[in-house]
């Protein structure tokens, strides 16, 4: 399933838009659009395997990315031995009995007949487990949060590669996946929607006041990369000599050698992935699915397995997800639970793999780079336009103010009526599915 | 011990909250499974076009406000409503129309339903947000309680008061007239036994001569209502921030499936206990318990079982245990 003439006419000429970018609005923009296309590509990626080769709903990409960006901080942070001190045994033992007591009431259920005598132990064993962990949790989470808040006030890292973070950040989400998809699989299509969309909002909300965990809304912010610093790079001999090549400032070039470094990690991946993806989608584990998309009910009478199926395709969807989740914090050396928003970070991407083609990878990919492009500039345009519109208004006016203000909004309007426009007329996107 | 300022406390702090946020979660499940029986997908875009409604209802209010028009001691959005309720009416038919009722004609699978609704979500997103911005829009006006906690104690004499706010009381008989003309009209109106019918059995309904498009209409007429009522009685309680409505989406939908999706009765069954259970959880029980324990036994701790913060989990948990024992909802879903 290689690519023809049109699809690479396709990339190029996004290529060719990106090239004019750098032209004529500025190289470091260009360098910026492109990486975070790179990495709503790997999401987009991810979203395809579950909507493009299992037809399931995941309208949780918010979380799942957030869960890999905290992979992030787990793994590249320094740790910090005075909260690790304060209460760091506490808050493991917590995490430990809250899992047990969980245990132990799966135990209990499963094991009891069924009748009021089961109802009382699974409430005890409920209750009891709640109490106790909470005596044993909320201590050692408040003296860890006490430990130099400012900075700190959280256990920190490990201290490891910052590269390590990305397969870490893929095999967190796949669990929160593998949680989610266990209870919400093999039921009606929407249950899975509506989980996933509970769950995202779930994991935001545990970043953002867990503390002790990754300092929630204080953020963590210098978190190691994986690529020189702009300002680490100006000093450099080559750099300066390019820069007088290009005639470009020696900052201007160094953020672009940066950016285009972190371009080169992503493309690996992207590019490694789609290896993958490709060769798993022409196996006749790919056809498998496929098959199972198209017509569950013959699927299962073939003896396939329908859920467990999509249990796997989910959470490989998701890790796929999470590991875009880990580049992109690693790419912005901060994670900042307050901006995960998600008509950004779930529907964004339900756009791009709908414009670009559901079920082809190349497609995604492609759909990711248009629908970021456009939403990076589709402000600006906005803005334009409104200063069109309002320009026979007397300044100062409040209706003028007002619509100025809201260009802002243009865009979600925009990708709205690109994804109805999509899903009306050209419902296999840019490069359909073959 | 004094169960009598226990009881009037958690009241004042819980039950009179709760039942209002019950209500208006009652009026948007309802219109989730109500498109959820008729139309057959679940309407993804509930949320967003819940506050372009209200937004429709705040417009109609300042208008009213700016030329001096009240209803004192109601808020002047009620004389609003039907402003809203029109204009609201209107977009969800032209969505209905521009985008819904292709793929209608071409019987596509539900899911293709759910993204068309995620692109009326963005465009609705999008427009709400033109006209009203980020920010919170207050436009509660009018007498703001109908007793305060004052007035309670003071013809009491408990220690603790209780206060009733003019949205809540508003909230609470709004909702309850509502369902019970909505199930009036369910029950006994020639239009509600056919989409009754049509829920039921489309085929069937079809070869009796019931009107497809018809009611398909109803039924975006009758959402139109429940969203502008619930929208705007959640604005006036808890004022208006477009962002809320969408994150209201998961409590409405965990209600409507705890009901049992397409069962009116459990929409609203369901969304009490989400509002309850929400409201329960994240309660701090110290000052109940401070009343209810003997002398010298007082609780020391806030007694809160999860931060406020985390009221999605409630919601979310009460979903995966309906998901894992009982997938079908309270009352078995899908009959109208």
């Amino acid at each position: 399933m290689s690519l023809t003439a049109r699809d690479l006419s396709l990339f190029a000429a996004m290529g060719a838009v990106l090239a004019m970018v750098a032209m004529f609005q500025s190289p470091q923009l260009a360098v910026t659009i492109l990486n975070m296309s790179l990495i709503s590509a790997v999401m987009a990626l991810g979203v395809n395997m579950q909507w493009g080769y299992a037809g399931l709903f995941n309208v949780g990409v918010m979380g799942f990315t957030a869960v890999g960006g905290l992979a992030v901080v787990l793994i590249a942070q320094p740790p910090v031995p005075e909260a690790w001190a304060a209460g760091g045994l506490g808050i493991l033992l917590g995490l430990m009995l809250g899992v047990a007591t969980i245990l132990a009431a799966v135990i209990v259920y499963k094991r009891m007949a069924p009748g009021t005598l089961r109802g009382i132990a699974l409430f005890a064993v409920l209750l009891g487990g709640y109490l106790l962990t909470s005596l044993v949790f909320g201590p050692a989470k408040q003296a860890v949060q006490a430990v130099n808040p400012a900075s700190e006030g959280y256990l920190g890292g490990a201290g490891l590669p910052v590269i390590l973070a990305w397969p870490v950040g893929a095999v967190f989400a796949a669990g929160v996946a593998w949680l989610v998809g266990k209870v919400s699989l093999g039921l009606r299509s929407d249950y899975l929607a509506i989980a996933t969309l509970g769950i995202s909002e779930i994991v935001i909300a545990v970043l953002k006041h867990e503390r002790w965990l990754a300092r929630g809304v204080n953020n963590v912010t210098g978190i190691e990369r994986p690529v020189a610093r702009p300002i680490e790079l100006q000093p450099v001999p080559w750099v300066q000599s390019l820069a007088e090549t290009l005639g470009w400032s020696v900052s201007q070039t160094a953020s672009v050698v940066s950016g285009l470094g972190y371009s080169t990690l992503f493309i690996i991946v992207l590019g490694l992935l789609i290896w993958l993806a490709e060769r798993a989608l022409n196996s006749p584990w790919g056809r498998m699915m496929r098959a199972i998309r198209d017509n569950e009910v013959s699927a299962r009478a073939m003896g396939k397995d329908v859920t467990r199926r999509h249990l796997m395709i989910f959470v490989l969807g998701s890790a796929v997800c999470g590991l875009a989740g880990a580049m992109m914090v690693s790419m912005d050396g901060q994670l900042t639970p307050g901006s995960y928003e998600p008509l950004r970070f779930t529907f964004l991407i339900w756009v791009m793999v709908i414009v670009g083609g559901s079920g082809n990878n190349w497609g995604a990919v492609l759909g990711a780079f248009v629908i970021w492009f456009l939403w990076v500039q589709v402000e600006p345009a906005g803005r334009w336009f409104m200063e069109i519109v309002t320009s026979g208004m007397a300044d100062g006016s409040d209706l003028k103010q007002h619509l100025l203000a809201s260009a802002a909004y243009m865009r979600l309007l925009t990708m709205g009526v690109a994804l109805l426009l999509m899903l009306r007329f050209a419902p296999r996107g840019l490069i359909p599915e073959r | 011990m004094e169960p009598l300022n226990a009881l009037v406390s958690l009241a004042n702090f819980m039950l009179i909250p709760a039942f209002a946020y019950g209500s208006q979660l009652a009026l948007g499940a309802l219109g989730i499974t109500l498109i959820y029986s008729i139309l057959r997908f679940a309407h993804f875009a509930h949320g967003d076009t819940m506050a372009l409604g209200t937004a429709a209802v705040i417009g109609g209010t300042f208008f009213l406000q700016a030329r001096g028009i009240s209803i004192d001691p109601l808020p002047t959005a009620i004389l609003a409503l039907p402003f809203g309720i029109v204009v609201m009416a209107g977009y969800l038919l032209a969505a209905d129309r521009l985008v819904y009722r292709y793929y209608r004609k071409v019987k596509a699978k539900p899911m293709i339903f759910v993204m068309a609704s995620l692109g009326v979500m963005f465009v609705t997103n999008g427009i709400t947000r033109l006209f009203m911005g980020v920010g919170e829009t207050r436009f509660e006006d009018g007498q703001r309680f109908i007793f305060t906690v004052r007035d309670f104690r003071e013809a009491t004499g408990l220690a603790e008061g209780l206060a009733l706010r003019n949205a809540q009381a508003l909230t609470i008989v709004t909702a309850l007239i509502v369902m019970v003309v909505l199930f009036w009209f369910l029950n006994r109106t020639r239009s509600g036994k056919s989409m009754r019918a049509y829920s039921d059995n489309e085929d069937l309904a079809l070869l009796s001569g019931i009107n497809p498009e018809r009611v398909v209409m109803i039924t975006w007429v009758i959402t139109a209502i429940l969203l502008v009522l619930a929208g705007t009685l959640y604005g006036l309680d808890k004022g208006f921030r477009p962002f809320n409505y969408f994150q209201l989406l998961l409590p409405m939908f965990a209600a409507a499936i705890l009901g049992g999706l397409g069962s009116p009765i459990g929409a609203i069954v369901g969304a009490y206990v989400v509002a309850f259970a929400e409201m329960g959880i994240t309660y701090a029980w110290r000052r109940v318990f401070t009343y209810l324990m003997p002398e010298g036994l007082e609780p020391e701790s806030m007694m809160q079982l999860l931060p406020v913060d985390y009221k999605f989990a409630v919601t979310f948990a009460i979903l995966v245990i309906v998901l894992l024992f009982r997938p079908t909802g309270i009352f078995k879903g899908k009959v109208l």
